[in-house]
């Protein structure tokens, strides 16, 4: 029986585990095994990593990652899969770029374009699967086939941007008082975050205030968990169902402007892979692939967890692609095990 | 469903009885708006109209809630989520409140259950009793309860019924549908039977012994049961015959207690009871379709071990299952391919038949069983049920088994080809084979066995052959001796 008033600290940390709610347990694992991780690495790798500009960094290059597995998380919370990210992303980096360097266009423009691409795949999509009732992995896959084929049509080349107000935009740093360092000639460089790290916190925050505090954030749990149970309790399921896609299709919009406001460059090769990032980061970050599991700020620091590994590997000397891999493929493996077996334990009587 | 009254008072347990398909469920459907009326009325306490049902949401709203039998919340949600999900105004949600509102509830209705708490962690009656909370909650007169004791061990039953007799002091309205006897003896004060979709009756719980319920179930007066067999096929009883094959407290994980069986060379018995009392669950025990946990099972006096159904095949024990659209056939696939595939999976499928012996097998059981199909490579999907329901026996005729089990083989199929089932269950008998045949219909038993095996509330509760075998007897035996 779980008891939240434990002031007395007479609970064990068993009884304290069997009350949680599956999603609360496994955030709290994820959130544990990031600072383990993060902290280990600055006692045993030292070097950048005791700097705050490494932390910084991880969020400047994931807050497009960020985003887009908050929209992932959404729908696997409510059951489903989305794998056209990656691709929305892309086409989203190479539609605004063709329209800011080619034809000369403004920056508020190329937003909406990023955010129509984003919400047309999601309307699409979520009409496909919520109301023809057809798989959301076919329907996300051609989705993707889609989005990488339309990046080709629409500019075949990668090419950089050089639109003065964009590059500029691009440039912004914030910066953030006392956390810098001083360089090897003892200049003082000050620490600073990108934009997209504000857009990102900020659709963190906002996601996980929907999912936590309003009724339609319980309904995708309640739909994952039991989709006909939900329908029997009353949710209208298609709706849910399709509000998930399009609220993850948006988010890929949202996330293809930071990405392209990260990387100043579009190409048909951009974010390749990157809904298999996302989906492992949510799966890092608590939330599982059957459903009505699952939590936002897990998914936060799942990004931060799959990123740090990653340096820590690079800084070991293990830089090519395929020991990132590896290592990846362990975390995840890693993280799946070891929810299952505190998931299995705690509900085992 | 046709031209069926019934009323429930206020603070009333009203059972809802009626062997599988007499309507209990239709009418059900029909109170909570998921199927529309053709014709009558529905009233409520208080309305002077008619009531108009068109939906779920709409019985809802007049307060006519339904708990199922299997559990409609969401385990992932906590206890106080699945109370309040998708009900009051406004897009937030007040958690404080929730809870508090929740508990209040479940102290109220003494569910020992924390708002809090993930519904996964609550047992199954725990679960159902949420349900009933969030029900109660939304201020429901008329509480339907389908069935929900049959996931239930007994302490929870009494846990449930605990809950029943509080709400029926509050004046709650509850209709019951089980099909355990005791349960219905033991809360319910009054009893409506359904039978082939019509009225039978209703009546206070106390003018209603347990062996007019069952005659009034099954449709039979008790005196005029007393049909005369034909005995001309009937096993006799020969001391001299081996047991072919049996079973000690053999048990499965489908929740039927332990129970000891056997069978002789060239007898037909049969399990009977009413819907639910576990009849299938035992034979499923038998071929191993259903994990069996305890038990010792012998063969021709050898011990053996059956697991899978793959070994109940090989010690030479077949087993007609009860839904041939779920267990049996495989729609696309041919009469032949159908016929063919028992013995194929024996022989291992890397060796095929080839396809001269495939169609010598196939023609000579159409033949014999005298299946109408245009021809052996006929998808089976197209045949009538009684057809498929041969195909599906011939495939198991095909493996020449020792040890034939039916069950309910002559479900759904015209009552011409019934007879011929029966015959040939009979003549196979007297070939040597030893059959288990099950059926709802007595007369049908009665007709072709020899021996029943007599169950109640999954339990084996008496054992009839010879001159006890009559409808009178098996209905007392189902109901328990005349309480």
């Amino acid at each position: 029986m779980g008891n939240k008033k434990s002031s007395s600290g007479g609970i064990s940390i068993g009884a304290r585990i069997k009350g949680m709610s599956d999603t609360n347990l496994l955030l709290v694992i994820t959130i544990i095994v990031f600072f383990v991780m993060y902290i280990g690495a600055m006692i045993f790798q030292g070097g950048s990593f005791l700097k705050p500009q490494a932390f910084l960094n991880i969020l400047n290059q994931q807050a497009a990652l960020i985003i887009v597995s908050c929209g992932l998380s959404l729908v696997m919370i409510t059951g489903g899969i989305d794998i056209s990210v990656g691709g929305v992303v892309a086409l989203v980096s190479m539609s605004c770029a063709v329209y800011l360097d080619y034809l000369g266009g403004n920056i508020v423009v190329s937003i909406l374009i990023a955010l129509a691409i984003g919400l047309a795949f999601g309307l699409v999509q979520g009409y496909l699967v919520a109301y023809l009732e057809i798989q959301p992995f076919i329907v996300t896959l051609a989705g993707m086939f889609f989005a990488r084929g339309m990046t080709t049509i629409v500019h075949t080349n990668p090419f950089n941007v050089a639109n003065e107000k964009f590059v500029k935009l691009k440039d912004t740093r914030i910066t953030i008082p006392f956390l810098g360092s001083k360089n090897v000639k003892g200049i003082y460089i000050p620490a600073y975050i990108e934009i997209g790290v504000i857009v990102a916190l900020i659709i963190v925050i906002l996601f996980f205030c929907l999912l936590r505090w309003t009724k339609l954030g319980r309904g995708f749990y309640a739909v994952g968990g039991n989709q006909y149970s939900a329908l029997m309790l009353g949710i209208n399921v298609k709706r849910t169902k399709f509000i998930s896609h399009l609220l993850s299709g948006i988010l890929a919009g949202i996330g293809g402007f930071v990405y392209f406001m990260h990387i100043g460059s579009g190409s048909p090769s951009h974010a390749t892979g990157m809904e298999m990032d996302a989906i492992a980061s949510s799966i890092i970050g608590g939330t599982m692939l059957t459903g009505g599991v699952g939590n936002i700020i897990g998914t936060f620091f799942g990004v931060l967890s799959l990123s740090t590994i990653q340096n820590i590997v690079a800084l070991a000397g293990l830089d090519e692609p395929w020991w990132i891999g590896i290592t990846r493929a362990a975390m995840l493996c890693l993280f799946l095990v070891v929810q299952s077996i505190i998931i299995a334990n705690k509900n085992k009587d | 469903m046709q031209n069926v009254d019934f009323t429930l008072c206020e603070g009333e347990i009203h059972a809802l009885m009626g062997e599988n398909g007499a309507g209990k469920s239709t009418l059900i459907k029909v109170l909570t708006g998921v199927y529309e009326k053709d014709e009558g009325e529905i009233f409520l306490k208080g309305m002077d109209k008619a009531a108009v049902i068109r939906s779920p949401q709409d019985a809802q709203k007049l307060g006519i809630s339904t708990v199922y039998q299997e559990i409609t919340l969401c385990p992932n949600l906590s206890v106080a989520e699945n109370m309040y999900i998708a009900r009051g105004k406004g897009a937030g949600q007040n958690w404080k409140k929730m809870n508090a509102d929740a508990d209040k509830i479940l102290k109220s209705l003494d569910i020992p259950a924390k708002a809090t708490q993930q519904l996964s962690s609550c047992s199954i009656a725990i679960q159902q009793m949420v349900a009933i909370a969030r029900a109660v909650d939304m201020d429901c007169k008329v509480l339907i309860l389908d069935e929900p004791t049959s996931s239930l061990d007994e302490q929870e039953v009494q846990k449930l019924f605990g809950l029943m007799r509080d709400l029926k002091k509050r004046g709650v309205g509850i209709i019951f549908v089980t099909h355990f006897l005791d349960q219905v003896y033991e809360v319910s004060d009054k009893i409506t039977v359904l039978r082939d979709g019509k009225l039978v009756g209703e009546y206070e719980i106390e003018t209603l012994p347990r062996v007019k319920l069952v005659a009034k179930m099954l449709g039979k007066e008790l005196n005029d049961m007393e049909e005369i067999r034909d005995d001309s096929l009937v096993y006799k009883e020969k001391d001299a015959d081996e047991i072919v094959f049996e079973a000690k407290g053999l048990q499965s994980n489908a929740g039927i207690k332990p129970f000891d069986f056997y069978i002789k060379k060239g007898e037909v018995n049969g399990f009977t009871g009413l819907l639910g009392s576990g009849r299938s669950e035992c034979v499923r025990a038998i071929f191993g379709a259903d994990r069996v946990l305890h038990g010792e099972v012998k063969k021709n006096g050898k011990k053996i071990k059956i697991s899978k159904p793959i070994d109940a095949m090989k010690n030479g024990i077949a087993y007609l299952p009860e839904d041939r659209k779920i267990d049996g056939i495989i729609g696309d696939l041919s009469v032949r391919e159908n016929i063919i595939l028992a013995l194929q999976v024996l022989k291992g499928f890397f060796r095929p038949f080839t396809k001269a012996q495939a169609y010598k097998f196939a023609d000579e059981y159409i033949k014999l069983l005298e299946i109408k199909t245009a021809s052996a490579d006929t998808p089976i999907k197209s045949l009538s049920g009684g057809n498929q329901q041969k195909v599906i026996l011939a495939r198991w005729l095909l493996m020449n088994p020792e040890y034939l089990i039916l069950d309910e083989p002559t479900r759904g199929i015209d009552i011409g080809t019934k007879i011929e089932i029966q015959k040939l269950v009979l003549k196979l008998a007297s070939e040597g084979m030893s059959v288990t045949f099950i059926s709802s219909e007595t007369d049908e038993m009665l007709r072709t066995c020899s021996r029943l095996v007599v169950m109640r509330d999954r339990k084996v509760v008496g054992e009839l052959s010879g001159e006890d075998l009559t409808q009178n007897k098996i209905m007392s035996t189902i109901a328990g001796g005349d309480r």
